[in-house]
């Protein structure tokens, strides 16, 4: 059994954890360009080695980050995503807003 | 003891040499007209056809370990073509009709053997997108019909037909689906392209993609740099990492699958059958085994390790489906690492790099692509950079449009 250690909930069974893609800055849906956003989607750096990832605690509902190894499959760290984003990103704007609204 | 038998003891050229498929060893060249990276399956088969149909035998295919040992040794053969979508299904089409005739093409045999490939529906909505399918591979020239339990029986005696509590509702039977000895391809279409002047260099490992002004123009390998005037990438399960060398990045995640085989059993069972609510797919091979595979890791790793869970997860379902198996032993398990698109198509044609052309993002259907993938990645090197009509959906700039390509329904498990 692979054991996770969960920043909010101690070791896990890894088959308790939903894999969310690799951690990468997401550009401004609202101002950037269709291949910027197809960029940010679809293409990956897909590395064999260490990456830096979104998981999820699927029971609990608890995104965290976690450092792992893509190729001896190990897990380095986790950690609270709040170690990264430390204040809200907020990317709703006034045009958007009002489109949403009309 | 016959005559010749004893000529041939005494024969002072090492017969091996002489008999051989494949030529020996040879020093690479300094140049090429074409370098095809990856000497498994498609990699061989384009360099076949760049031989056999457009006269180009000026090709290295480099290989870093031997031939047809990567994901060409390791996906579970199955052949068929009852995808979803038209592109998809006029694709697999042609190359079921290609590999069908491939042991005359070869003279050597690939042992293909075609026994019907069976899905089983559980639920009235996998039986809507059945029919579709079934419509969808019957108009592209497939032989593809929705059975029902009373057929499905008659065909596989063993099943049951009410696996894990939910029961066989219909089947999509495939007439046209196969399978084949996934080496014997490989090796009959290295000893064809071999034969016509094609280079294969195996324990030969591409370090570095050279780039000039937006253009390949060689290669570094762990032998010396190659320069060529084009390239192909057919590494499937490393296609990522060998487009960061040459500059860069793919829309693929890549993931093990995980794949294993019990002790040899009498025929029991001819069709291949899958059922993708249990994620599971399972067929009888010529020598008696029963192979399992189903879905891919959950999480991305390049890394064949076995796991518990997803053993024990897949043999609880194939057990489901044939409940006599509990008291058979398992002989091997292995992995492959498949590379994985988001809509589930392969990713083949143009690159951001001029000259350089890819045969990628193969997930877990490659195997039973190599044949046209092969023709018309040859025809794509052969006419300079013009894309076939068949390839042309599968291009990678089609997610830059959102324009995909989605297979999604059309797995023989789930992925």
């Amino acid at each position: 059994m692979k054991i996770m250690p969960c920043p909010l909930n101690g070791p896990r069974n890894i088959s308790e954890f939903v894999h969310g893609g690799e951690v990468r800055d997401m550009p401004n849906p609202t101002t950037c360009t269709d291949r910027e956003w197809a960029e940010y989607v679809f293409y990956s750096d897909n590395q064999a080695g260490i990456v830096t990832e979104w998981w999820l605690h699927a029971a609990s509902g608890y995104w965290f980050i976690a450092e792992r190894h893509t190729v001896t499959d190990e897990i380095i760290r986790t950690y609270d995503p709040s170690e990264i984003f430390n204040q809200r990103v907020e990317f709703s704007d006034e045009t958007t807003a009002k489109e949403v609204g009309a | 003891m016959p005559f010749s038998l004893l000529k041939y003891g005494l024969n002072n050229d090492y017969p091996f040499e002489r008999d051989a498929d494949l030529p020996a060893p040879s020093e690479l060249k300094s140049s090429y007209d074409v370098v095809i990276i990856g000497g498994g399956g498609h990699g061989v088969a384009t360099a076949y056809y760049l031989a056999k149909y457009h006269g180009i035998t000026n090709v290295a295919v480099l290989e870093k370990g031997y031939l047809g040992g990567g994901n060409t040794a390791r996906n579970t053969a199955v052949i068929r073509s009852n995808y979803l979508t038209s592109e998809g299904v006029k694709f697999y089409s042609e190359s079921v009709n290609m590999f069908k005739e491939l042991s005359n093409e070869f003279d050597f045999n690939i042992m293909y053997s075609e026994r019907g490939q069976l899905t089983l529906a559980h639920t009235d909505a996998t039986v809507r997108a059945f029919r579709q399918r079934a419509e969808v591979n019957k108009h592209f020239g497939g032989r593809t019909e929705l059975i029902g339990p009373q057929e499905i029986k008659e065909l596989v005696p063993t099943l049951n037909m009410n696996p894990a509590h939910m029961p066989v509702l219909a089947g999509l039977w495939h007439m046209d689906g196969a399978t084949a000895r996934h080496d014997a391809v490989a090796w009959g279409y290295a000893k064809g392209a071999t034969q016509r002047g094609v280079e294969l260099h195996q324990l030969t490992e591409v370090t570095d993609v050279i780039v000039e002004n937006g253009k390949v123009t060689g290669v570094k390998t762990n032998r010396g740099t190659v320069q060529c005037g084009c390239a192909i990438q057919a590494v499937a399960g490393h296609s990522s990492l060998m487009a960061a060398k040459a500059g860069f990045r793919m829309p693929i995640t890549t993931y093990p699958l995980q794949a294993m085989v019990t002790q040899p059993v009498k025929p029991f069972l001819d069709p291949l059958v899958s059922s993708s609510a249990l994620h599971c797919y399972v067929q009888q091979t010529g020598r008696g085994e029963i192979v399992f595979g189903g879905g891919s890791d959950p999480y991305p790793l390049y890394n064949t390790r076995s796991t518990m869970e997803l053993k024990e997860s897949l043999l609880a379902h194939a057990i489901e489906m044939f409940p006599f198996m509990a008291n058979l032993r398992l002989m091997r398990q292995w992995a492959g690492i498949t590379d994985m698109t988001s809509d589930y198509s392969p990713i083949m044609g143009l690159s951001p790099v001029e000259n350089y052309y890819l045969d990628a993002g193969w997930g877990t259907w490659g195997f039973k692509a190599t044949p046209i993938c092969g023709k018309t990645m040859a025809e794509l090197v052969a006419s300079g950079g013009k894309v076939p009509d068949l390839i042309a959906p599968f291009a990678m700039d089609r997610f830059d449009v959102f324009r995909q390509v989605n297979e999604m329904g059309a797995t023989a498990a789930s992925h």
